[in-house]
């Protein structure tokens, strides 16, 4: 195994532990927004696919990018739009005004 | 021009350095209300310095396609972020199937990449990038088909299903390994990615609706797991970082929500939902019921001191959800303590009655949890069920041979009196009878939930 692998797996583990115990914490009132904004968190996977067509290596890595590169990018623009939708509709009974 | 190069990827590694950071600060602020809009703003700014940096990567030589998806993807995406709120969890589950479908794309064009140069523990999360990835991808696929009611909501079972189901996990793995001891099989490799895309559609064929808030959280676990295998092949520890909090995200919704459905966390991991067999037809004697008219249970709900709403499904079905704010308005203005009691599974993803209700303008402190609000039934003088069922069922706390003894309920028996909004007497999705309803302090409303808390605001505002 090389090491840039192992570092991975370190990363991974620490990011693992630190997700654990920052979402424990998430109120279940929040879970429905907690997934989606998760979700478009995820779609940060649009830096390889932005690569893979920026590099056009080969016509099938090329094609698979672009296609990938959309896909994401309709998950970032999408989950944190609803994301934000959806937090602007949570208000308290007491107002915040003083 | 080395050097360039170099410094360019060092600031690429400072700029993920950073966007990471955000990301973790991001979901941490998502824990209360009233930090979460800062958190969705440090995401954002996250994602916006992430994709800048990566455009400083120096072997981009086409920036043209870039744009050009990058823009087709946002004319996607801004659509998919104004839905309704009550298609909220089928575009969660369509979006956990483009996330997928992105994480399967990339790791099959770096597998053509790069073999038959695949180092095994690469060729390995290679591996576990795309058979996660495909298997979530039509798994998603099927679940939002479901929840868009495209697809019959029923589940379908058939014998031998879990075998058929874990054969095919099987070969995909058999497959893989193989892969990983001779990376240069390209003609296999498509192979690797057929047998989990038919695995995730067997794999939700079983499903029913009330089991898709544990579905959804499974589904967002795999696709942030495989985006962090996705990750390692890439050596990107940006991509590792966000994969983790993803899947760990999801792994702990989904055994949230296995908890609050009384399912062993296996059970659910093996894709044996919807197993639940429906009980042989309880009780042939003849019981009855009590029912009321909405004039009689706005004189009733107006009388009370302390009510609590229990929404269900059903409220969602009926979008219900105003019409009950216009019950919570009059009640409120009558000096009636009104408070919803939310039970994990309500609803079809985790959250869905919260985001519901807010939506309808119901204030969120307001809205108790399950374990917080069941020590208050027995100094409630009405609980308002509507649209659920089984959550309330007190067979689950007292019939061992009921099919879902055992599972966490709200306590809604302990009211002093129990009012269910129902539309008629059949019971609920799994089939079960619900001892509820027989009882001397329930009194059945039939009808639509919506007409009926109408009828109700109607009668509470005429005589008032």
């Amino acid at each position: 195994m090389s090491s840039a692998l192992i570092n991975g797996l370190f990363v991974f583990m620490l990011a693992a532990f630190i997700g654990f115990e920052v979402i424990r914490r998430v109120s279940p009132l929040l879970h429905t927004p907690l997934m989606s904004l998760t979700n478009a968190l995820d779609a940060i996977a649009v830096v390889g696919a932005i690569v893979l067509v920026g590099e056009h290596k080969s016509t099938l890595s090329f094609v698979f990018g672009v296609l990938a590169v959309i896909a994401a990018t309709s998950n970032v623009v999408g989950g944190f739009l609803i994301t934000d939708r959806m937090l602007r509709m949570f208000k308290s009974s007491r107002p915040t005004k003083p | 021009m080395t050097t360039d190069f170099a410094g360019n990827q060092q600031i690429i590694e400072i700029v993920y350095l950073i966007a990471s950071a955000l990301f973790i600060l991001s979901l941490k602020w998502m824990s209360s209300p009233a930090t979460a809009q800062r958190g969705v703003r440090a995401g954002e700014i996250g994602m916006v310095l992430a994709i800048a940096g990566t455009l400083l990567h120096h072997g981009i030589v086409d920036y043209k396609w870039i744009v050009i998806a990058l823009v087709l993807g946002t004319g996607i995406g801004i659509p998919l972020g104004m839905v309704h709120m009550t298609a909220v969890p089928q575009r969660t589950a369509l979006s956990h199937a483009f996330g997928a479908f992105c994480v399967t794309l990339v790791g099959t064009a770096e597998f053509y990449l790069r073999t038959p140069d695949v180092p095994r523990f690469m060729m390995a999360v290679l591996s576990m990038e795309v058979i996660l990835g495909s298997l979530t991808f039509t798994g998603s696929l099927m679940a939002a088909g479901k929840l868009q009611e495209i697809l019959p909501q029923r589940p379908l079972t058939y014998k031998g299903q879990n075998l058929v189901n874990l054969s095919l996990l099987a070969a995909s793995v058999a497959v893989a390994a193989y892969l990983v001891m001779h990376p240069g099989a390209r003609q296999l490799f498509p192979v690797m990615i057929a047998v989990p895309l038919l695995f995730g559609v067997l794999m939700i064929v079983p499903i029913g609706g009330a089991d898709m808030p544990t579905v959804i959280s499974l589904l967002n676990s795999y696709a942030g797991l495989s985006a962090a295998a996705m990750g390692f092949v890439l050596d990107s520890k940006l991509l590792i970082i966000a994969g983790a909090l993803d899947g760990s995200s999801g792994l702990i919704l989904s055994v949230i929500m296995s908890k609050a459905m009384n399912r062993s966390f296996t059970n659910v991991l093996f894709g044996a939902f919807g197993q639940v067999q429906p009980s042989a037809v309880a009780g042939q004697e003849e019981k009855t019921v009590r029912s009321a008219t909405a004039d009689e249970a706005a004189g009733i709900l107006a009388a009370a001191n302390k009510v609590v709403i229990v929404p269900g499904y059903g409220m969602a079905v009926a979008q219900a959800q105003h019409k009950v704010r216009e019950l919570y308005d009059a009640l409120t203005k009558r000096g009636v303590d009104v408070r919803f009691a939310i039970h994990p599974v309500a609803g079809r993803m985790p959250g869905h009655m919260n985001v519901l209700l807010a939506e309808a303008d119901i204030p969120y402190d307001r809205l108790i949890e399950m374990d917080d609000i069941n020590g208050d039934f027995p100094q409630t003088d009405v609980a308002l069920v509507i649209g659920a069922n089984d959550v309330t069922n007190p067979a689950a706390r007292t019939d061992t041979g009921s099919p879902i003894y055992g599972m966490p309920i709200l306590d809604v028996d302990k009211a002093r009196t129990v009012m269910v909004i129902k539309r008629s007497m059949s019971p609920g999705f799994a089939g079960i009878d619900n001892p509820l309803y027989y009882l001397d302090k329930t009194l059945m409303l039939f009808g639509d939930a919506k007409s009926f808390v109408n009828g109700i605001v109607h009668e509470l505002s005429g005589h008032g």
